[in-house]
């Protein structure tokens, strides 16, 4: 009987680690090309900015008890629309904007979360992720998520290439170039929501670039780079959640460093292209 | 055939209270090169971004050809050196053929580089190789931003020579802008001077013996600028008591 019952157990925690290691290879597989238009386009902060803001949108969700994958999407997109808009007026630097948008979002989050007394919110969790956490239902959502931001990725992959190389010369030859990038930002708000919950809002940024500058070493080609990059992040939660499995580190944190691992190894290699 | 490739009424463009463009017409013909000269913040880039369509005018009319199809070559252009792209490629974002890209390449002359990657071209080069995208759509009209901006003599009259023989095989009408009139004398049609407003226009050598243009380029012309007017760094013509010569047409005060 107490074998029966230490199988079940042992088989619940084989489950949450498969869990876990999909919903980390999903969005790995995802944070690979992104990452590399966040490094060419130079959106690192941007990045942060919207992930800052994730925090706002867990605590607004469950003050009015929304769907937090719902309402973290749904903030992050305001928030990078408000952005784009903002620029769009050169009142004031893009750096500046975004410090400011980036640590208001930041600050309101963590004043809403002190208010809701009755509810208990495990900032932990938040900041630096809760993989070992994830549900069945998790994964349906960051499939969904991960599956649409590649499709979109995918769709616009020319037009988002010709308007990183040089945004006026696409414009010129047909390129829609103001929605074309309002779908980047949108897609970079989707990937940022369902990455939260694999590495925190702190570490997502890390996520997106590390990978993409560990691909650049020994990628010629922007498409070799984008599934360069999905490897290496692939390399990192497969390692980061091992390290999380045996000596017991957190899950999020590991596979960052795992990836600045990897990193630190390209460095000796010869670069590319 | 005969109608413009691209016509301009009127244009008027203002940039927070600063009047970029004033009053600007011109039209563009098949087989024609229109020069346009001025000195810095004349305009001109403005000018050309009206024509492309990048910027809406606030004031005037812009009638396009059915069948415009406009190759464009930007003054510069600057490339992150993390995004992997080699110089094939980049052509390949206007035509996505391999062989359009490397006839592209041959007929600038610089098909050696067609796997260097690109933000390791030269200055030459990488002029040259933006000329090869902007042909690369087979247009009716080219426009070159400044095309032989940091390149050497030589080369430079080379890319002129280029762009004149791309000219009569494209059959196409080029809009060209430019600080100094000297080089391309020969290779124009037609020149408009711009400050804002057109100062003049016409054949390039009734141009510089125009007074409005040697008002704004000097007697000695096309080496030394003497100016009677002054320029402000936004290229304003500051208050000179109003003592220039207009050229006809000119219809600012």
């Amino acid at each position: 009987m107490a074998a029966i019952i230490n199988m079940g157990k042992g088989a619940n925690m084989i489950d949450f680690l498969i869990y876990a290691l999909l919903a980390g290879l999903g969005v790995a597989l995802v944070a690979g090309p992104l990452g590399c238009f966040v490094v060419w386009r130079r959106m690192a902060y941007f990045g942060d900015t919207l992930a800052h803001s994730a925090l706002l949108g867990v605590s607004l969700g469950v003050l009015l008890n929304v769907d937090l994958g719902i309402a973290v999407t749904a903030v992050c997109l305001l928030m990078a629309l408000g952005l784009v808009a903002l620029d769009h007026q050169g009142v004031l630097a893009l750096d500046t904007l975004l410090g400011i948008l980036s640590h208001s979002s930041l600050a309101a989050g963590l004043v809403v979360i002190s208010l809701l007394s009755d509810v208990r919110v495990d900032l932990m969790s938040l900041l630096f992720g809760d993989l070992l956490s994830v549900t069945k239902a998790d994964l349906w959502v960051i499939y969904s998520g991960a599956g649409i931001a590649i499709l979109l990725l995918a769709t616009l992959w020319k037009s988002l290439i010709s308007i990183t190389v040089e945004p006026e010369l696409a414009a010129v030859e047909g390129v829609k170039v103001a929605r074309v990038r309002t779908a980047l930002m949108v897609i970079t708000a989707l990937v940022i929501a369902i990455a939260m919950k694999i590495v925190g809002v702190l570490l997502i940024t890390a996520l997106l670039i590390i990978p993409a500058a560990t691909a650049r070493r020994i990628s010629a080609t922007p498409e070799s780079m984008a599934m360069v990059a999905s490897l290496v992040a692939m390399l990192a939660v497969v390692s980061g959640l091992g390290a999380s499995w045996y000596i017991d580190t957190p899950a999020g944190p590991s596979i960052v460093i795992s990836a600045t691992l990897a990193f630190c190894l390209s460095l000796g290699l010869k670069q590319k292209g | 055939m005969n109608s413009p490739l691209i016509a301009l009424e009127s244009i008027s463009k203002s940039f927070a209270e600063n009047n970029v463009l004033q009053n600007v017409s011109m039209t563009v013909n098949r087989g024609e090169i229109t020069t346009i000269i001025g000195p810095n913040g004349a305009g001109k880039s403005s000018l050309v971004r009206v024509i492309l369509g990048l910027i809406t005018p606030d004031q005037g009319n812009i009638k396009r050809s059915k069948d415009l199809v406009i190759g464009y070559m930007p003054q510069k252009i600057h490339i992150d050196p993390t995004l992997p792209i080699s110089t094939c490629r980049f052509l390949q974002l206007a035509n996505t053929s391999h062989d359009a890209c490397h006839k592209a390449l041959d007929l600038v002359g610089i098909p050696e580089v067609k796997n260097t990657p690109f933000h390791k071209l030269s200055g030459g080069e990488m002029q040259r190789a933006l000329l090869a995208r902007a042909i690369l759509r087979q247009p009716n009209l080219l426009v070159l931003d400044e095309p032989v901006q940091g390149v050497d003599f030589n080369g430079q009259n080379a890319l002129y020579g280029l762009i004149g023989e791309l000219r009569s095989s494209l059959n196409c009408g080029i809009v060209m802008v430019s600080h100094d009139l000297h080089l391309v004398m020969s290779a124009t049609d037609h020149v408009i001077c711009l400050n804002h407003h057109i100062c003049c226009q016409g054949k390039p050598e009734q141009v510089t013996q125009d007074p409005a243009y040697l008002d704004i380029f000097g007697e000695t012309a096309l080496y030394n600028h003497h100016h009677n007017h002054q320029h402000s760094l936004q290229g304003k013509v500051s208050d000179d008591g109003g003592n220039h010569q207009h050229g006809e047409g000119c219809q600012h005060d």
